[in-house]
């Protein structure tokens, strides 16, 4: 190729803005290639890794997805800091809920004896478990700070059954990629990937610093998840579904928590 | 603002187009972080030190503001519309947009040697007299020109912003995040705990601020339109005809 025009830079001409030399062309060119097929490659491994969230759409689903994506990568194997007993906090602070509903006050009355946490959706073996049938299941504890998006926080030793053991008798389909979990509270439902379901710190908390897990805090059933912010730990849990995709749910986001502008993954 | 020297065309930019492009950037992404983390602590405006804290407990200070949360305590009788929802996406997204400039703006300015030129006092000008003579150098009517490099107050405030308080901005903002913690617990333990890294945030976001300020006072005592013009097409001269 002629190269003689360029060959030296103090005789060159500054650019003249209406043209393009070749090698601006070409290196321009080369460059768009390298970023389109890079971005698709990207494409193509996140949603094969399942590094997209349910809520990747619109202005803020950039960012959303790179947090989630980043921190799916960053997070495979760790576990939520657990603290020793000395840190748990005196006043635990409990975050209002909506006044208890009438199928709540009626389960309260009976002292929670017929609470039942229904499974169902792509599993092997639908279940039904009342709250002693979960106590019964293999139990963990664990010390570790519940973190309010708000910026508050406390310690508390919760005492649970791991989701992992619930979805083991349960045996989930191998397409499945969400675990949807609903509270008995109107319009209050969220959902976990595989990750964060089948994670040792995940439980269905039914204790608190050694006694039962109280209505304010949750119980009789509350998900723990000490990855993730305080909204993801929901209160009164009565149903599970496994699932392949959030799309049928609510409006397709993940959680009901999209739906009031907040994001589904709440790592941070 | 005619004391401006008039530099040709043909002349070096003053500020390299990566330094140009990068700078807008981090302007929209600073300001959406500032507006949105203003939102965020409207929503608990309590700060604590070590690993807990909330309206139990005894605070480190307060901000005296009316909350978008009935359940703290402010002294005030109505609580703000709640806006944390599009603060923390939009948040995060900023978040994003700044560190991914940052990077592209460290990994240009090593490459080109824009810190060591432009950044970096020259030796002979570290010390505490020469950023003292550059300081009152300001009181005497004498800012810096458009086309003279900057003084040595104004190299180690840029050093200082870039390599201490973003990387620590960022630092105290992951440490924030349950799931970074997980993976990097050390990054919040030495701060302290979760609520110290939370006002240390707070306190070096105040400190950005406080930078943003005197930098717009400066580029407006300076003069307002070539410095833009400046940072704009990297060149700080104003035609003619523009001229007053």
């Amino acid at each position: 190729m002629n190269s003689s025009t360029t060959q030296n830079p103090t005789q060159s001409p500054a650019e003249s803005p209406t043209r393009i030399s070749r090698r601006k062309l070409i290196t321009g060119g080369l460059a768009t290639v390298a970023g389109a097929s890079g971005l698709w490659t990207a494409d193509r491994l996140a949603r094969r890794y399942g590094l997209i969230p349910p809520d990747h759409r619109g202005f803020f689903g950039a960012g959303e997805t790179l947090t989630y994506a980043a921190q799916r990568l960053l997070t495979v194997h760790s576990l939520a800091r657990e603290f020793p007993r000395s840190m748990i906090s005196k006043a635990p602070f409990a975050n209002e809920v909506a006044p208890p509903n009438a199928a709540f006050k009626a389960h309260q009355a009976n002292g929670f004896r017929d609470w039942r946490l229904v499974v169902d959706g792509m599993v092997a073996h639908p279940l039904s478990l009342s709250l002693s049938d979960l106590r019964s299941m293999p139990s963990r504890s664990q010390i570790t700070e519940v973190v309010c998006e708000e910026g508050w926080s406390y310690i508390a030793e919760w005492i649970g059954t791991p989701l992992h053991e619930v979805l083991r008798e349960a045996e989930p389909l191998p397409q499945v990629r969400y675990i949807f979990y609903d509270s008995i509270e109107h319009n209050s439902w969220d959902s976990l990937d595989m990750a964060d379901a089948l994670h040792p710190q995940t439980f269905l908390t039914w204790g608190m610093n050694d006694g039962d897990l109280p209505v304010r805090h949750g119980g009789p059933l509350r998900m723990r998840v000490p990855r993730q912010l305080g909204y993801k730990s929901l209160k009164y849990v009565v149903h599970l579904t496994a699932t392949d995709s959030m799309k049928k749910f609510g409006k397709g986001l993940g959680s009901v928590s999209p739906e009031y502008g907040y994001a589904w993954y709440a790592g941070i | 603002m005619s004391t401006v020297a008039v530099s040709p065309k043909t002349e070096t930019p003053r500020h390299a187009a990566f330094v140009r492009v990068t700078h807008w950037l981090t302007f929209v992404a600073f300001i959406a972080l500032l507006i949105t983390g203003a939102e965020i602590v409207i929503s608990h405006p309590r700060f604590y030190w070590g690993e807990t804290g909330n309206v139990n407990m005894q605070p480190l200070f307060t901000i005296h503001i009316p909350s978008s949360r009935d359940t703290v305590p402010t002294g005030y009788g109505y609580v703000m519309p709640d806006q944390n929802g599009w603060s923390r996406y939009l948040h995060f997204e900023s978040a994003w947009l700044l560190v991914l400039t940052g990077l592209i703006y460290i990994v240009a300015g090593l490459w080109t040697g824009h810190f060591l030129r432009n950044l970096l006092p020259p030796r002979g000008e570290r010390g505490v007299r020469a950023h003292w003579r550059s300081f009152t150098a300001h009181f005497r009517r004498s800012a810096p020109g458009a086309a003279q490099p900057y003084n040595a107050l104004q190299r180690t405030t840029y050093i200082v912003v870039i390599f201490v308080l973003f990387p620590l901005i960022i630092w105290t903002g992951l440490a924030l995040s349950p799931a970074f913690n997980s993976a990097f617990p050390f990054a919040v333990n030495v701060l302290g705990g979760r609520q110290s890294a939370r006002t240390l945030h707070f306190f070096i976001s105040g400190a950005l601020l406080l930078f943003l300020l005197v930098h717009i006072a400066m580029v407006v005592l300076s003069g307002f339109r070539s410095r833009m013009r400046a940072m704009i097409t990297g060149h700080a001269a104003i035609p003619d005809e523009e001229r007053p």
